[in-house]
Protein backbone atom coordinates (compact mmCIF):
# COMPACT_ATOMS: atom_id res chain seq x y z
CA UNK A 1 0.00 0.00 0.00
CA UNK A 2 1.37 3.64 -0.40
CA UNK A 3 0.07 7.20 0.31
CA UNK A 4 -1.12 8.86 -2.61
CA UNK A 5 -3.05 12.63 -3.49
CA UNK A 6 -6.41 11.93 -5.85
CA UNK A 7 -5.80 14.26 -8.84
CA UNK A 8 -9.03 13.92 -10.92
CA UNK A 9 -11.50 11.18 -11.58
CA UNK A 10 -12.10 8.96 -15.18
CA UNK A 11 -15.83 8.52 -16.75
CA UNK A 12 -15.95 5.87 -19.43
CA UNK A 13 -19.20 5.92 -21.23
CA UNK A 14 -18.44 2.03 -21.90
CA UNK A 15 -17.02 -0.01 -19.46
CA UNK A 16 -17.23 -3.48 -18.22
CA UNK A 17 -20.76 -3.85 -16.25
CA UNK A 18 -19.03 -4.54 -12.60
CA UNK A 19 -17.44 -1.03 -12.75
CA UNK A 20 -21.36 0.49 -12.92
CA UNK A 21 -22.04 3.02 -10.05
CA UNK A 22 -17.87 2.98 -9.06
CA UNK A 23 -16.03 5.68 -8.83
CA UNK A 24 -12.92 5.85 -11.28
CA UNK A 25 -10.17 8.23 -9.34
CA UNK A 26 -6.93 9.69 -10.48
CA UNK A 27 -4.27 9.23 -8.40
CA UNK A 28 -0.67 10.96 -7.67
CA UNK A 29 1.91 8.73 -5.54
CA UNK A 30 3.30 10.70 -2.90
CA UNK A 31 5.38 12.76 -2.79
CA UNK A 32 6.66 12.97 -6.51
CA UNK A 33 5.26 9.38 -7.71
CA UNK A 34 3.07 8.61 -11.08
CA UNK A 35 -0.54 9.18 -11.63
CA UNK A 36 -2.76 5.87 -11.49
CA UNK A 37 -6.55 5.17 -11.94
CA UNK A 38 -7.50 3.53 -8.77
CA UNK A 39 -11.51 2.65 -8.04
CA UNK A 40 -12.42 4.42 -5.07
CA UNK A 41 -13.86 1.89 -2.17
CA UNK A 42 -14.32 4.12 1.01
CA UNK A 43 -15.96 7.81 -1.01
CA UNK A 44 -12.88 9.87 -1.30
CA UNK A 45 -13.11 12.90 -3.56
CA UNK A 46 -10.24 15.28 -5.16
CA UNK A 47 -7.80 16.95 -3.08
CA UNK A 48 -7.96 13.91 -0.10
CA UNK A 49 -4.72 12.52 0.93
CA UNK A 50 -5.34 8.58 0.78
CA UNK A 51 -3.70 5.54 0.55
CA UNK A 52 -3.98 2.78 -2.09
CA UNK A 53 -3.97 -0.90 -2.11
CA UNK A 54 -2.48 -3.04 -4.78
CA UNK A 55 -2.50 -6.67 -6.68
CA UNK A 56 -5.72 -9.01 -6.28
CA UNK A 57 -6.76 -7.86 -2.96
CA UNK A 58 -7.43 -4.05 -4.81
CA UNK A 59 -10.96 -6.16 -5.86
CA UNK A 60 -11.84 -7.59 -2.56
CA UNK A 61 -13.43 -4.55 -0.79
CA UNK A 62 -16.56 -5.53 -3.50
CA UNK A 63 -16.61 -8.77 -2.64
CA UNK A 64 -18.56 -10.86 -4.07
CA UNK A 65 -18.58 -8.96 -7.35
CA UNK A 66 -15.18 -9.13 -9.10
CA UNK A 67 -14.03 -6.41 -9.61
CA UNK A 68 -11.27 -5.86 -12.53
CA UNK A 69 -8.85 -3.65 -10.38
CA UNK A 70 -5.54 -3.58 -9.68
CA UNK A 71 -5.53 -0.61 -7.46
CA UNK A 72 -8.01 0.78 -5.27
CA UNK A 73 -8.66 3.37 -2.82
CA UNK A 74 -8.96 1.90 0.99
CA UNK A 75 -8.18 4.90 3.45
CA UNK A 76 -8.78 8.65 3.57
CA UNK A 77 -5.62 9.70 5.83
CA UNK A 78 -6.92 12.64 7.97
CA UNK A 79 -5.61 15.88 7.63
CA UNK A 80 -4.17 15.82 11.01
CA UNK A 81 -1.88 12.92 10.02
CA UNK A 82 0.76 13.01 7.82
CA UNK B 1 10.16 -9.32 2.36
CA UNK B 2 12.07 -6.03 3.00
CA UNK B 3 13.77 -4.16 5.42
CA UNK B 4 12.33 -1.05 6.57
CA UNK B 5 12.14 1.91 9.05
CA UNK B 6 9.07 2.82 10.81
CA UNK B 7 8.72 6.90 10.51
CA UNK B 8 4.91 7.70 11.09
CA UNK B 9 1.96 6.35 12.42
CA UNK B 10 -1.08 7.08 9.66
CA UNK B 11 -4.58 8.11 10.82
CA UNK B 12 -7.59 7.10 9.27
CA UNK B 13 -11.42 7.76 10.22
CA UNK B 14 -13.05 6.97 6.95
CA UNK B 15 -11.13 3.61 5.75
CA UNK B 16 -11.80 -0.10 4.65
CA UNK B 17 -13.43 -2.30 7.61
CA UNK B 18 -10.77 -4.49 7.39
CA UNK B 19 -8.26 -1.78 8.13
CA UNK B 20 -10.31 -0.34 11.64
CA UNK B 21 -8.39 -1.39 14.89
CA UNK B 22 -4.99 -2.37 13.28
CA UNK B 23 -1.92 0.07 13.46
CA UNK B 24 -1.24 1.53 10.39
CA UNK B 25 2.30 2.49 9.61
CA UNK B 26 4.30 4.44 7.28
CA UNK B 27 7.23 3.02 6.53
CA UNK B 28 10.92 4.13 5.02
CA UNK B 29 12.47 1.27 2.94
CA UNK B 30 16.08 0.60 3.47
CA UNK B 31 18.94 -0.67 1.68
CA UNK B 32 21.33 -2.81 3.30
CA UNK B 33 23.42 0.46 4.83
CA UNK B 34 20.51 1.27 6.77
CA UNK B 35 19.98 4.41 3.45
CA UNK B 36 16.54 5.06 2.70
CA UNK B 37 15.52 3.38 -0.71
CA UNK B 38 12.81 4.69 -2.63
CA UNK B 39 9.44 6.29 -1.94
CA UNK B 40 7.92 5.21 1.82
CA UNK B 41 4.80 2.79 2.06
CA UNK B 42 2.11 2.13 3.76
CA UNK B 43 1.34 -1.36 5.89
CA UNK B 44 -0.59 -2.97 8.67
CA UNK B 45 1.07 -3.77 12.00
CA UNK B 46 0.87 -7.34 13.26
CA UNK B 47 3.76 -7.14 15.55
CA UNK B 48 3.03 -3.92 17.33
CA UNK B 49 5.97 -1.93 16.16
CA UNK B 50 6.60 1.24 17.04
CA UNK B 51 7.80 4.67 15.16
CA UNK B 52 11.72 4.13 15.05
CA UNK B 53 11.86 0.55 14.79
CA UNK B 54 13.66 -1.68 12.21
CA UNK B 55 11.12 -4.08 10.81
CA UNK B 56 10.16 -7.01 8.52
CA UNK B 57 7.94 -6.44 5.97
CA UNK B 58 5.58 -8.67 3.89
CA UNK B 59 4.42 -6.98 0.40
CA UNK B 60 2.44 -10.07 -0.54
CA UNK B 61 -1.60 -9.86 0.14
CA UNK B 62 -2.19 -13.38 1.35
CA UNK B 63 1.13 -13.29 3.72
CA UNK B 64 0.17 -9.44 4.88
CA UNK B 65 -4.01 -10.46 5.30
CA UNK B 66 -3.65 -13.13 7.34
CA UNK B 67 -0.54 -11.70 9.82
CA UNK B 68 -3.04 -9.72 10.98
CA UNK B 69 -5.87 -11.79 10.88
CA UNK B 70 -8.12 -10.30 8.15
CA UNK B 71 -8.41 -12.80 5.39
CA UNK B 72 -9.47 -11.75 2.25
CA UNK B 73 -9.51 -8.40 2.44
CA UNK B 74 -7.65 -4.94 0.80
CA UNK B 75 -4.39 -5.41 3.01
CA UNK B 76 -1.11 -6.03 0.37
CA UNK B 77 1.47 -5.17 2.90
CA UNK B 78 2.24 -5.48 6.77
CA UNK B 79 4.67 -5.57 9.47
CA UNK B 80 5.48 -9.03 10.91
CA UNK B 81 8.89 -8.17 12.29
CA UNK B 82 10.88 -5.79 14.81
CA UNK B 83 14.52 -6.99 13.74
CA UNK B 84 17.23 -6.86 15.78
CA UNK B 85 20.41 -7.12 13.63
CA UNK B 86 21.10 -7.91 10.18
CA UNK B 87 24.74 -10.10 10.10
CA UNK B 88 26.03 -9.62 6.52
CA UNK B 89 28.46 -12.82 5.32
Amino acid sequence: MYLGKVVGNVVCSVQDESLTGRSLLLVQRLPNGPVVVAIDAVGAGIGETVYICRGKEASFPFLPTEVPTETSIVAIVDPSSK
Amino acid sequence: MIIARVIDNIVATRKHQSHVARKILLLQPLDLEGQDNGDPIVALDAVSAGIGDRVLVVQEGFSAMTSVGRPNSPIDASVIGVIDLVELA
